[in-house]
């Protein structure tokens, strides 16, 4: 199974000079394997997927994590959206009174956007995840909701013995310095749990967090001490700040890990990379 | 493993938050977190007991009407919203360690999150004689 990372960027997509080594573009992953692939979230980071090249067959699944901007906005100008012999089928969190076809529609529809929803061309099925374990092709997907302002869940995808755990807008403690000491009082605690490679939402240093706290997002410090307690083998950080240049993300992430020890890997997560797991 | 649903995990991390005693029960009235204000209540803290079921927490505290007669735990606003999932209130005395009884207000309500599964139930205790 491979990752590959279209859009590793949090809040809102930037061009500038300073944000090209971590990339600009919003949250967008695809999960590969063979000639089998998901796309999760549709941030701008799906405009830079090869749609005519890997995608032959005519079904194409999207998974969202949550509906907020960073993480659909790419959806608007998706290929195969506009192509009427696809059949997408865009899965998302319920747990609101509204529907999530109605939900999408607000931002799928003008004045927003010049197309309703229904006039898009493909064949479009828009589902709400379920609360149990499902397949989609070679994939088994897990999805439950974690902490994060409005209707948002977190990803275990499994194919092959490997196993991908995606959250990349996180909060497990909210004001807190450290997780609760219980493991089954860690949000997402079961999504990641012994995960080959965990993508974790590290917006924040720890100073910026006092001024953040609630706002769904975690440190880098966090998104580690929820990778060893889950005992993930693997960390990407991700949703990095659009207002930090990549020269301030680099020195926050080498100030970080030269206060820490872990036993895992740990990364920042790079536009356009390719992950094996 | 499993883990508490996020609605639960919330709560706890709302109670921890608060200076009023909070307690929070799973479906089947386990006691699955109570934080320091309740501690007092108990006379017990969370981190050497952990998880209680009904029959110990639900005497632990000595509830009792007016008139000095023990108040059964099904008669509990968290137990009668386990029971019925629906919020309940009971102003009642309790017994703090030292043998005095003190008059609490207990307001309980059902903990449904966003996949519409019981998840389980909060409630806070009021202790009367602050306020008056």
């Amino acid at each position: 199974m491979k990752v590959k990372l279209h859009g590793t960027r949090g809040a809102y997509p930037t061009s500038s000079a300073n944000n090209q080594t971590y990339g600009g573009n919003t949250p967008c992953i695809e999960v590969i394997n063979g000639e089998e692939r998901i796309i999760v979230d549709a941030g701008t980071g799906i405009l830079g997927i090869d749609f005519d090249n890997c995608y032959k067959a005519d079904r194409i699944d999207i998974l969202l994590t949550h509906l907020h901007m960073d993480h659909i906005q790419g959806l608007a100008f998706c290929k195969p959206l506009f192509n009427p012999n696809k059949e997408v089928h865009i899965w998302g969190p319920g747990g609101s009174p509204v529907s999530l076809q109605a939900r999408l529609n607000r931002f799928l529809s003008p004045p927003l956007f010049p197309i309703a929803l229904r006039d898009i061309p493909a064949k479009l099925s828009i589902q709400e995840l379920p609360y149990k374990t499902f397949t989609l092709g070679d994939f088994v997907v897990t999805a439950e909701y974690i902490s994060h302002p409005g209707p948002t869940v977190g990803f275990r995808i499994q194919c092959g013995g490997k196993t991908v755990c995606y959250m990349p807008d996180h909060e497990p403690v909210i004001g807190k310095s450290h997780l609760f000491p219980e493991n089954d009082w860690v949000s997402g605690f079961q999504l990641a749990y012994r995960s080959d490679l965990l993508i974790h939402d590290s917006q924040y240093s720890k100073k910026e967090y006092r001024h953040k706290v609630g706002w769904g997002h975690s440190t880098l410090d966090i998104a580690a001490e929820f990778c060893a307690r889950t005992e993930a083998k693997h960390l990407l950080l991700f949703h990095h700040d659009p207002a930090h240049s990549d020269d301030e993300r680099t020195r926050m992430f080498e100030s970080f890990m030269q206060k820490v020890n872990y036993d895992f890997p740990i990364e920042l997560a790079v536009q356009g990379d390719e992950i094996e797991v | 493993m499993s883990a508490h649903e996020i609605e639960i995990i919330l709560s706890r991390q709302l109670a921890d938050c608060l200076t009023v005693p909070v307690f929070i029960v799973d479906p089947e009235g386990t006691l699955l977190f109570y934080n320091e204000p309740a501690e007092v209540i108990l006379g017990k803290k969370f981190q050497d007991t952990g998880p209680m079921p009904v029959g110990d927490w639900g005497t632990s505290f000595f509830p009792h009407d007016e008139a000095g007669n023990d108040i059964p735990p099904e008669e509990l606003p968290l137990v009668q919203t386990v029971k019925n999932r629906m919020p309940a209130h009971k102003t009642f005395w309790i017994k703090s360690l030292n043998g005095k009884s003190t008059k609490i207000s207990v307001t309980s309500i059902p903990i449904i999150g966003r996949s519409k599964n019981f998840s389980g139930a909060m409630a806070i205790f009021w202790d009367n004689e602050v306020i008056e």
